[in-house]
């Protein structure tokens, strides 16, 4: 959508991301990332007006925690936002940064997303978002199986679960090339059959191979104005849209039949607002948040627009992997590396540093003109980004 | 500021101490439902060429609530069934501050804020503020908000000569207030001899000293300056926000300084092109949670002279300048609404339906907002009609 003026990513820092970073506390976490963020976009904090922060404060029991977090985000003396959005946090806060800059009110943002999983109990938080007298008792944190089920019925066991363990093996090879990426398992193709079988099952066929970890990790981004964005940045990623659309907490309460899912919701309306006809050729590349490979695997086809099985056909033909024609998550994505208030920034983050160029070992070879980023949150809740090479409008 | 943003439509629950009969969304949904008696309210819902909301803010707090996520059970109630919908977990008037940004921005052109919280739910307000103190040096003393409130209370009473009978004037005041504020209908009216004989919850802090427990919730619709206009009759224009982070730790800070207060109000006033805040306005809501805060954050907005609180509440500065008629927080809100109640009373009043507390006339307002041990976080928001 044609904004008040454009806003460009021109820093991008990452802690290591780990199931137990007990060598730092919450604040010395995210100054890690702060550091690597101002490094990289060759700025000190004195050049930040306002910080943006978020998390979700029962997975860690910190109440107000960019109070506490002042200490290592550098947000002493300067104008602070707290959003958070549950999973999506990481993207929502990219959109603050976002309103906040093309809004005129500040020139350079500095979002900061985090979570140190280890020190609270994930699935138990999750669960706790449910409401105590409906839902509760039905919950299962984030894993359901529901999505592998769907995908054996349509498309036949054999078929869905090789595609999906297939996907989860590419991923794992991707984050092999991320130093920052917390399981780096060293996958082989060959292991797929065995794995599917041998590792422990979760729900119906999600298998903990399958699942994301949970991470202790921090990310933080600078957003900068199109004056400031230049004068700092040869190549910044620019943000051209981003869309956000949520789920009544209860399923189905609105009786929609066949259930829209809104990602293909969100994926149509940006689409639909900036010309995108074929977003699978209009698109370089998509970091997306999958949370598990039956989940990635069927999001491919929600975001994309597919009604037939292309989502299939681009795993089985290596399309989505780094080298392929359309590469999902260079960084290993969710399964690899999952703080949850971050995780849905970091894939922001790594969508802009493929536009920069900036991304390493886990550098795409095609050139990025425009990327898709997706955040994955609450009951079916979607932020998606849409970034470009050139300066949008 | 370049453009304008409109505030188009407030409303409010009643506060009160434990509304244990209504579940926290039926509250938002009391506020929805008088919101749009004011203005008409259509969800967008991103469809292309629809008009109307496409972006609600709520705010609540996950730890008040003990839901991770406490907007999972707020969505149906903002409207926000494939539409955007995003919570502010830092003090309510953060909601304005940011509603007004995304409005600014181009990106959107109606914002809902609704804002709950239900304080009753803890076992005590003390036991959730507690965990807002790091775990290695702060909480093992046993810190929390009260408590640090009373550090600060105790080195503001010795620089501005602050006595037990100021404090109880100031109560006195806010719960008279209170009476005439039909949304605080349980706030007792007390005399200063009950306030200085109440107990000391934190010395110099006394029970009546500190702001009630209280469940409740609160809303607005923000528009551009057109759609504004257009809905509605008199919109107040949100003029300038600004907000600081102090530093964390009590023992890094001057706890007399009101270094954050003062810039929050610097940056909101040079948004207005505020001079002089001290003439500027017609209406001034404060967040006082402990009566001391009353002059002193007066002080650090420029309201009275520096270091010159107490001599401003004998001189009936209060009174005079029309700050907090609405009783103020210590007539009761929850914690994390505080400043959103302020900014919704202060554009109650510029909308002249303030009934028995109503400023004649009134036509600009400041309203504050305030977070974290001793006034870490402050944020201000000025406003006027036309």
């Amino acid at each position: 959508m044609k904004k008040n003026r454009n806003v460009g990513i021109i820093g991008v820092g990452q802690s290591v991301f780990s199931s137990h970073r007990e060598d730092v506390n919450q604040p010395e976490m995210i100054h890690e990332a702060v550091k690597e963020a101002l490094e990289h976009a060759g700025m000190t904090i004195d050049d930040v007006d306002c910080i943006v922060h978020g998390n979700m404060e029962l997975f860690e029991m910190v109440h107000q925690p960019d109070l506490w977090h002042t200490l290592g985000s550098g947000a002493y003396g300067k104008e602070t936002m707290r959003v958070t959005t549950g999973g999506t946090t990481g993207a929502t806060l990219c959109c603050t940064a976002d309103y906040l800059v093309s809004s005129g009110l500040h020139d350079v943002v500095l979002a900061i997303g985090f979570e140190k999983l280890q020190e609270g109990h994930t699935t138990g938080g999750i669960t706790n978002m449910a409401d105590p007298l409906w839902a509760r008792q039905l919950q299962t944190g984030a894993l359901t199986g529901m999505t592998a089920a769907d995908v054996i019925a349509e498309f036949g066991e054999e078929r869905a679960k090789k595609a999906s363990m297939k996907y989860r093996i590419i991923m794992d090879k991707h984050a092999m090339n991320n130093k920052k990426a917390h399981r780096r398992l060293g996958l082989e193709f060959d292991q797929a059959d065995d794995l599917m079988t041998s590792s422990p099952a979760l729900v119906g066929e999600l298998r903990m191979i399958h699942m994301c970890s949970q991470s202790d990790g921090a990310c933080a981004m600078i957003f900068a104005s199109e004056e400031k964005a230049k004068q700092f940045c040869k190549q910044p990623a620019w943000i051209k849209d981003h869309i956000t659309v949520h789920r009544e907490e209860s399923f189905c309460i609105f009786g929609d039949d066949p259930v829209v899912y809104s990602h293909r919701y969100a994926a149509e309306k940006l689409y639909e607002r900036n010309g995108i006809n074929n977003p699978r050729k209009e698109i370089d590349m998509f970091e997306m948040y999958d949370p598990s490979s039956w989940w990635g695997l069927d999001w491919i086809r929600q975001f994309l627009l597919f009604d037939d099985d292309e989502h299939l056909r681009m795993v089985e033909n290596d399309a989505i992997t780094m080298d392929g024609d359309f590469p999902i998550n260079p960084s290993g994505g969710v399964t690899a590396s999952n703080p949850i208030g971050a995780t849905a920034m970091v894939r922001v983050a790594e969508a802009a540093l493929q536009i920069m160029g900036d991304a390493g070992d886990h550098q795409i070879k095609k050139d990025v003109k425009q990327a898709l980023a997706s955040g994955f949150g609450g009951t079916m809740w979607t932020v998606l980004f849409l970034l470009t090479k050139e300066v949008p409008w | 500021m370049t453009k304008k943003v409109g505030i188009c439509a407030v409303a409010q629950t009643t506060y009160e101490r434990d509304k244990k009969d209504i579940r926290f969304q039926g509250m938002a949904l009391e506020v929805l439902e008088a919101l749009r008696e004011q203005v008409e309210v259509k969800f967008a819902r991103h469809v292309k060429g629809a008009s109307g909301i496409n972006m609600s803010i709520s705010v609540s707090d996950d730890i008040f609530d003990a839901r991770t996520i406490s907007d999972n059970g707020m969505t149906d109630v903002l409207g926000a069934h494939f539409g955007c919908e995003e919570k502010v977990a830092q003090e309510g008037i953060q909601a304005l501050y940011y509603g007004l940004a995304a409005i600014l921005s181009g990106h959107n052109d109606m914002v809902l804020l609704l804002g709950h919280c239900k304080e009753s739910q803890p076992r005590s307000r003390n036991m959730v503020t507690h965990v807002a103190f790091d775990p290695f040096f702060t909480r093992p003393v046993g810190l929390d908000f009260c408590a640090a409130a009373g550090l600060q209370a105790q080195a503001y009473a010795e620089k501005s000569g602050l006595t037990d009978e100021h404090l109880a004037k100031i109560v006195v005041r806010a719960r008279e207030n209170a009476s005439k504020n039909p949304y605080t209908p349980k706030v007792q009216k007390v005399s200063a001899e009950a306030v200085m004989n109440s107990p000391m919850l934190a010395d110099p802090i006394r029970e009546l000293h500190a702001y009630p427990v209280s469940d409740g919730a609160v809303g607005m619709v923000l528009a551009t300056e057109d759609i504004a206009k257009k809905i509605c009759k008199n919109p107040v224009w949100i003029t300038g926000v600004g907000n600081c982070m102090d530093s964390f730790f009590l023992g890094d800070r001057d706890l007399n300084s009101n270094f954050s207060l003062k810039k929050a109000t610097e940056r909101a006033c040079k948004r207005a092109g505020i001079t002089d805040p001290k003439a500027a306005f017609d209406v001034i809501e404060i967040s006082d949670q402990y009566a001391y805060q009353l002059p002193m954050w007066a002080e650090g907005m420029g309201l009275c002279e520096e270091g010159a609180g107490a001599k401003w509440v004998d001189a009936n500065g209060p009174e005079n300048q029309n700050v907090n008629r609405s009783g103020g927080m210590l007539a009761g809100n929850p914690l994390i609404l505080g400043g959103f109640v302020r900014a919704a009373e202060a554009a109650i009043q510029l909308r002249g339906e303030a009934g028995d507390r109503q400023v004649e006339n009134a036509k600009t307002a400041i309203a504050h907002g305030v977070m974290g041990p001793a006034g870490q976080f402050h944020s201000v928001i000025t406003l006027a009609r036309d």
